[in-house]
């Protein structure tokens, strides 16, 4: 048995990569518009997508492309499959709108549908949602994109059995740049033998980071 | 109460974020929880977050969302009824 | 493999600044929760929030104490308090801070909180690492964010950390404030009680925010085992995969994570569950679904959150040493609010303090975007 990398998926302001294949994407006034742009170009059916905050959409759609014919859903359990992500800048994006709408005594109306964005585990919670996903949870905050924590953490979850396979990665959004990485991590037997598979560990995942 | 209904659709899908819909695909008399819009239990909420920034209604108890949320037409009779438009 | 227990603890919470008078304030049956005005529209709220000139009595052994926030100063003297008793050092490459937090410097955004530290350490990693230098630590902090259930979420992963040898000591330190942040927040959801919490009990309404800064001591290395120790024998998170700020009605991820924590040890069966008992009409219910459907129904069942209000981030370390202080003296702590069971699982809620041997303690905790975790902890 082997712990691979089967598939993923990397997003900023200006590239959409999916296992390899890149995509530039043209430039757009706002995050919000090119996080719209991409939901059309992956021809996602999904209305709640437009209630997300950034984060939640953005990390959504990394999910989503990295999903995307990778077979992964088919071959492990719902309950046995954890998401495991990080950022840096944990909900402050929505933190800061949150704290707009209460700064002014005389126009003071917090809003109920940006407050529950105010937590960076929400966006764990809508892809689990998605897909009826049931297995471990964890968001992590570091200070940068950091491939030996994610590594540590899937690798010590995998090895104690709590779970079959895990989509992790890093999704940051703030101030309008996306900045994502997604990707699919199982353990499958050595007889599958796929060219595209990479082995789980700190410098793979440092180089789909790039 | 038809201007008002108008400008109730267009409130709704501003304040929450319903972007794939347009005032049109809103029929008034549907029900705007459960199968009509679909809205959830936040909808709500951010529903009497509506009515006091617009309209300056607080509604006190959530309770009596249930009804006054039913439908577009009732939630304009209601702010008609509060003498608020 | 050796195991991970539990060792030395500290709580600052608006009942005591150390565990000692945290423990005889709630055998005294003292709350934090108090009616006070709060925020730009001096609104009346219930909230239990450590009062600031108890920290100033506090802070004269931190130098340059101006340049620390709230939660640093207080998550600085919980974490100094741990590495006292213990003499364990950060400054060890073996050892690693762990911060559970959901909102940490948030009151950063609020302008005019603070006049000379920087808006940057409203970045939840820039305040574990102005901690964790504080200590000089080793090891860049590792900080997790994961609603309410963070602290809990925080001390599994210790262990996990621990069993994977990639650590031998972990200092789990969780904190919140009360701001303004997340009481305008928590009111716009309709959440917030106005009397003190009331958990299981047929007149509850919703949920009191508190604050405070609990510390524990994760490890393997024998000489830090105290006659307080429990082993943390499993724990487990599972998400419901329903709604991001509803819990499942029928408990379907609560009763994933024990069933997962007991998965190996059904041969286990707890004396005590510490349960999360918000008081929010949704969040109990389906807490006792959840432990009824795991044959839990003859467990006596608490919530602490009458007595510290929810804690967010902190409230899985703070109630996690308060189950384990009260496993020490074998004493189950009585679910502070409770008179009438208001919820439709078969629970046993506890109303007073009783005597009780207790040698294994299940914890429980539950979160927005639809999260949950268990773990179970026993006695040598």
């Amino acid at each position: 048995m082997e712990t691979v990398i089967t598939s993923y998926c990397r997003i900023t302001n200006s590239v959409l990569i999916i296992n390899g294949e890149k995509l530039t994407l043209e430039p757009k006034e706002t995050g919000q518009q090119q996080l719209t742009d991409i939901y059309k170009r992956l021809e996602i059916q999904y209305p709640k997508f437009h209630k997300m905050d950034g984060l939640c959409k953005l990390g959504v759609l990394a999910t989503e492309a990295a999903l995307m014919h990778s077979g992964f859903l088919e071959r492990h359990q719902p309950d046995s499959i954890a998401i495991l992500l990080s950022n840096k800048s944990s909900s402050l994006d929505t933190d800061r709108t949150h704290q707009h709408s209460i700064s002014n005594k005389d126009n003071y109306f917090p809003s109920p549908s940006v407050f529950v964005y105010t937590l960076p585990n929400i966006v764990i919670g809508e892809i689990a949602i998605k897909h009826k996903i049931t297995g471990e949870n964890a968001f992590f905050v570091a200070e940068k994109f950091d491939s030996k924590l994610l590594a540590e953490q899937n690798l010590t979850l995998l090895k104690q059995n709590q779970v079959s396979a895990v989509i992790s990665g890093w999704v940051d959004y703030e101030n309008g740049n996306l900045d994502a990485l997604i990707y699919l991590t199982e353990i499958v037997p050595n007889s599958i033998k796929n060219s595209k598979f990479k082995p789980l560990n700190d410098l793979t995942i440092k180089q789909l980071y790039y | 109460m038809d201007a008002l209904i108008e400008k109730l659709k267009e409130q709704i899908i501003e304040q929450l974020n319903l972007a794939e819909v347009k005032p049109e695909d809103i029929n008034p008399d549907a029900s705007l929880f459960g199968d009509g819009l679909g809205l959830d239990s936040i909808d709500a909420l951010e529903l009497i977050v509506l009515l006091e920034k617009h309209y300056a209604i607080k509604i006190q108890n959530p309770a009596d969302g249930k009804k006054i949320f039913e439908s577009v037409r009732t939630m304009a009779e209601f702010i008609k009824s509060q003498g608020k438009a | 493999m050796p195991e991970v227990f539990t060792s030395y603890n500290s709580v600052i919470s608006p009942l005591g600044f150390n565990t000692k008078d945290n423990l005889s304030a709630l055998l005294n049956h003292s709350i934090g929760i108090k009616s006070v005005q709060f925020g730009k529209l001096n609104e009346w709220f219930c909230l239990s929030k450590i009062d600031n000139t108890d920290i100033q009595n506090h802070h004269a052994s931190i130098k340059h104490h101006e340049l620390f926030t709230k939660l640093e100063l207080l998550s600085v003297l919980s974490i100094q308090d741990v590495l006292n008793q213990s003499g364990v050092s950060l400054k060890e490459p073996n050892t690693l801070l762990i911060y559970s937090t959901t909102k940490g410097n948030i009151d950063l955004l609020e302008k005019g909180t603070y006049a000379d530290i920087p808006e940057q350490r409203v970045y939840l990693s820039e305040m574990a690492n102005f901690i964790g230098n504080y200590f000089e630590a080793a090891n860049t902090p590792l900080v997790i964010s994961n609603a309410c259930i963070s602290g809990l979420l925080a001390i599994i992963n210790a262990k996990r950390l621990i069993d994977a040898g990639l650590y031998e000591t972990i200092i789990v330190c969780g904190g919140d404030l009360v701001t303004e942040f997340t009481v305008s927040g928590f009111k716009s959801f309709n959440a917030l009680s106005t009397i003190p919490c009331k958990p299981f009990d047929e007149a509850r309404d919703g949920i009191n925010l508190g604050e405070a800064v609990a510390s524990l001591i994760v490890t393997k290395n024998s000489l830090l085992k105290t006659e307080k120790s429990l082993r943390i024998v499993n724990g487990a998170s599972a998400n419901d995969a329903n709604h991001i700020s509803g819990p499942s009605r029928n408990g379907d991820g609560l009763f994933k994570a024990i069933s997962d924590t007991f998965k190996n040890y059904q041969n286990i069966k707890p004396d005590t569950i510490n349960a999360h008992g918000t008081a929010t009409p949704y969040n109990d219910e389906m807490e006792s679904i959840a432990f009824e459907r795991c044959s839990l129904t003859n467990v006596p069942v608490n919530s602490l959150k009458g007595y510290y209000g929810h804690t967010l981030g902190a409230a899985g370390v703070l109630e996690t040493i308060v189950a384990i202080e009260s496993a020490h003296i074998n004493q189950l702590i009585s679910s502070a609010g409770f008179s009438h069971k208001g919820v439709s699982g078969n629970i046993e809620v506890i109303k007073s303090h009783q005597h009780s041997t207790i040698n294994h303690v299940l914890k429980t905790a539950s979160g927005f975007g639809g999260c949950n975790a268990a773990a179970l902890f026993s006695k040598f």
